[in-house]
C-alpha cells in the first residue's frame, strides 16, 4: 500500500520555511528548483533524516516524531545524490541491504534483484560480485536505485537518480522507472534539476526558490506557469 | 646464553602482546564512544594525549608507588605500556570513523540501520585499515618502549640492556638490542600483510 506524505508549515532554519503540501499514495511529485533552494533538505526531512525547527511530518498520517523511523525507513527507499553505495559490500550486498534488515529468504532476495538489476541493464551475472569502485559513475547510480527499490517500497524519495547518466541510458531508465511505477504503485518523490524528467516521470510538480514552496501544479500545466522560477525552468528545458 | 635470549625475548614479546591486547580493549571502544560524544571527546582523546608525552622512565617511575596495580614487576611494565598504546588505536579510531563518507553513512541510516547497525556493518568495517595501523604503531613502539620496564623489575630484553650498560659490557647491550629490532621488523611484516589483506577486503 503506497504511503501518503504531508508537510504541515515545515521549517527548517535557516534552509525551509513554512512548507506545506500533501502527496497522495501513489502519487509521483517532483521537487524542481535551482541549486540550493532546498529540494535535498525537503527530502531529508521527509525521510527523518533532519529534524524539523518547526511544523510537522506526516507520513501515512502520523507525525514522524512519534513513528518509528526505522521501520518507516525499511519501508522506503531512499536514492541519494551520487548513490551512496557502502564501498566495503559487492552490488549484489548492496542491493540486498534492506531485504536483509526485513529478514528476507534468501531466494527471494536473489529473485528481486535479479530481476531488477536485469531491468536496469546490470545484470546480475556481470556485476553482482563488483565493488562499487570498479563501476562507472552511471552503474553506480543504477546499483543505488536497484538498492531503494528492491524491496518494493511504498515511498520513494529520489534525489537526482538520473545525473550521472548518458541520454540514451537517461532515457530508458526514466522509462523503466515509469514502467516499475505502474507495476508497483510507489507514492514518488523525485528531486530533479530537469524539467523535461519531471514531466516524464511525475504527475505534479512542485518548485522550490530559496527555501519556500513557490509553485504546486500538475505536470501538464507547467507551460501555462507565471511563476518566474518555473519559466526560467521551461524556458532553458528542451521539452518534448 | 642463546636459550636465556630466547627466553628474554619471549617474556619480552609477552609483555608487548598482552599490553596491546588490553589497549585495544579499551581503546576502541574508547574511540567510537569520542565520535559519539564530541566534547567530552575531545577532552578524553587529550587527556590520551598528555599520557602519551610523558617520558617512558617517569611513567614507569610514577606507577611504582601506586598501591594494587603499581610496585615493581612485570604488572607495572605492562599496565606502563597499556597507557602507552591507547593514543595511537584511539586516535586511528576515531580518524577512522570520522573518515567514513558522510553520504554512505546518511544512506545506510536512510535505509534503516539501527545506531548499532551502522557502528558494525558500516563505520567499523570501513575505519578498519586506520584502526590496525593504529595497533601497528602501539606495537612496534611497544617493543621499543618495553626495553625501559627492565628498569621497574618488569623482565624483557631490557634487563640484558640495563645490565651491559651498567658494565660498559657492549655484547650483552647487543643481546638485548637486536632482539627488540628483529621483533620490531617482524611485527612490522606481520602487520603488513594484515593490512594487505584488510585493503583486499575493503576496497575503496
Ligand atoms: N544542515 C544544514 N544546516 C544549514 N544549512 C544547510 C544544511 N543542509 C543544507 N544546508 C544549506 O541549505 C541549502 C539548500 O541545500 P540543498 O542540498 O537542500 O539544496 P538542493 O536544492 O538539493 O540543491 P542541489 O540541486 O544543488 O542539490 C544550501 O545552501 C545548503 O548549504
Ligand atoms: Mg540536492
Amino acid at each position: 500500500m503506497p504511503s501518503t506524505v504531508e508537510l504541515r508549515g515545515v521549517s527548517f532554519a535557516p534552509v525551509l520555511s513554512e512548507l506545506s503540501l500533501r502527496v497522495g499514495a501513489g502519487e509521483a511529485v517532483a521537487f524542481i528548483g535551482r541549486s540550493g533552494a532546498g529540494k535535498t533538505t525537503a527530502l531529508r526531512l521527509i525521510n527523518g533524516l533532519l529534524k524539523p525547527t518547526g511544523g510537522d511530518v506526516l507520513i501515512d498520517n502520523v507525525s514522524l516524531a512519534d513513528s518509528d523511523l526505522i521501520a518507516l525507513r525499511r519501508r522506503s527507499g531512499y536514492i541519494i545524490q551520487g548513490s551512496g553505495l557502502f564501498p566495503h559490500r559487492t552490488v549484489y550486498e548492496n542491493v540486498a541491504t534492506i531485504p536483509r534488515l526485513l529478514g528476507w529468504p534468501a531466494a527471494r532476495t536473489r529473485d528481486a534483484a535479479a530481476i531488477l538489476l536485469k531491468k536496469l541493464g546490470m545484470p546480475l551475472e556481470r556485476f553482482g560480485d563488483l565493488y562499487p569502485a570498479r563501476l562507472s559513475g552511471g552503474e553506480q547510480q543504477r546499483a543505488g536505485i536497484a538498492r531503494a527499490l528492491v524491496a518494493e517500497p511504498a515511498l520513494l524519495l529520489c534525489d537526482e537518480p538520473f545525473s550521472a547518466l548518458d541520454p540514451i541510458v537517461r532515457r530508458e531508465l526514466q522509462d523503466a522507472f515509469r514502467e516499475l511505477r505502474e507495476e508497483r504503485g510507489a507514492t514518488i518523490v523525485f528531486v530533479t534539476h530537469d524539467l523535461a524528467e519531471a514531466l516524464r516521470v511525475c504527475e505534479r510538480v512542485v518548485a522550490f526558490d530559496a527555501g519556500r514552496i513557490v509553485a504546486d501544479l500538475p505536470s501538464r500545466d507547467v507551460t501555462k506557469s507565471n511563476v518566474p522560477i518555473v519559466r526560467q525552468l521551461v524556458e532553458s528545458a528542451v521539452l518534448p | 646464553m642463546t636459550r636465556e635470549i630466547l627466553r628474554v625475548t619471549g617474556e619480552h614479546l609477552l609483555i608487548v602482546l598482552a599490553a596491546v591486547g588490553a589497549a585495544v580493549v579499551i581503546a576502541i571502544p574508547l574511540g567510537i564512544w569520542c565520535t559519539r560524544h564530541t566534547r567530552a571527546g575531545r577532552a578524553a582523546l587529550r587527556v590520551v594525549d598528555v599520557i602519551q608525552t610523558i617520558p617512558s622512565l617517569a611513567m614507569f617511575g610514577f606507577l611504582i608507588p601506586v598501591p594494587f596495580i603499581g610496585g615493581i614487576g612485570m604488572r607495572t611494565a605492562i599496565l606502563a605500556l597499556i597507557l602507552y598504546s591507547l593514543l595511537p588505536i584511539v586516535r586511528n579510531t576515531v580518524t577512522g570513523i570520522r573518515g567514513v563518507d558522510p553520504k554512505v553513512r546518511e544512506a545506510g541510516i536512510a535505509m534503516g540501520f539501527t545506531p548499532r547497525q551502522l557502528l558494525f556493518e558500516v563505520e567499523l568495517p570501513l575505519a578498519l585499515p586506520s584502526i590496525i595501523a593504529g595497533i601497528r604503531i602501539a606495537t612496534v613502539v611497544g617493543i621499543g618502549v618495553a626495553t625501559i620496564a627492565a628498569a621497574v623489575g618488569g623482565g624483557g630484553l631490557g634487563t640484558f640492556i640495563f645490565r651491559g650498560v651498567a658494565m660498559v659490557d657492549t655484547r650483552l647491550i647487543l643481546a638485548g638490542a637486536l632482539p627488540a629490532a628483529a621483533l620490531a621488523i617482524a611485527a612490522d611484516l606481520v602487520f603488513t600483510a594484515v593490512e594487505r589483506r584488510v585493503r583486499g577486503a575493503v576496497p575503496s
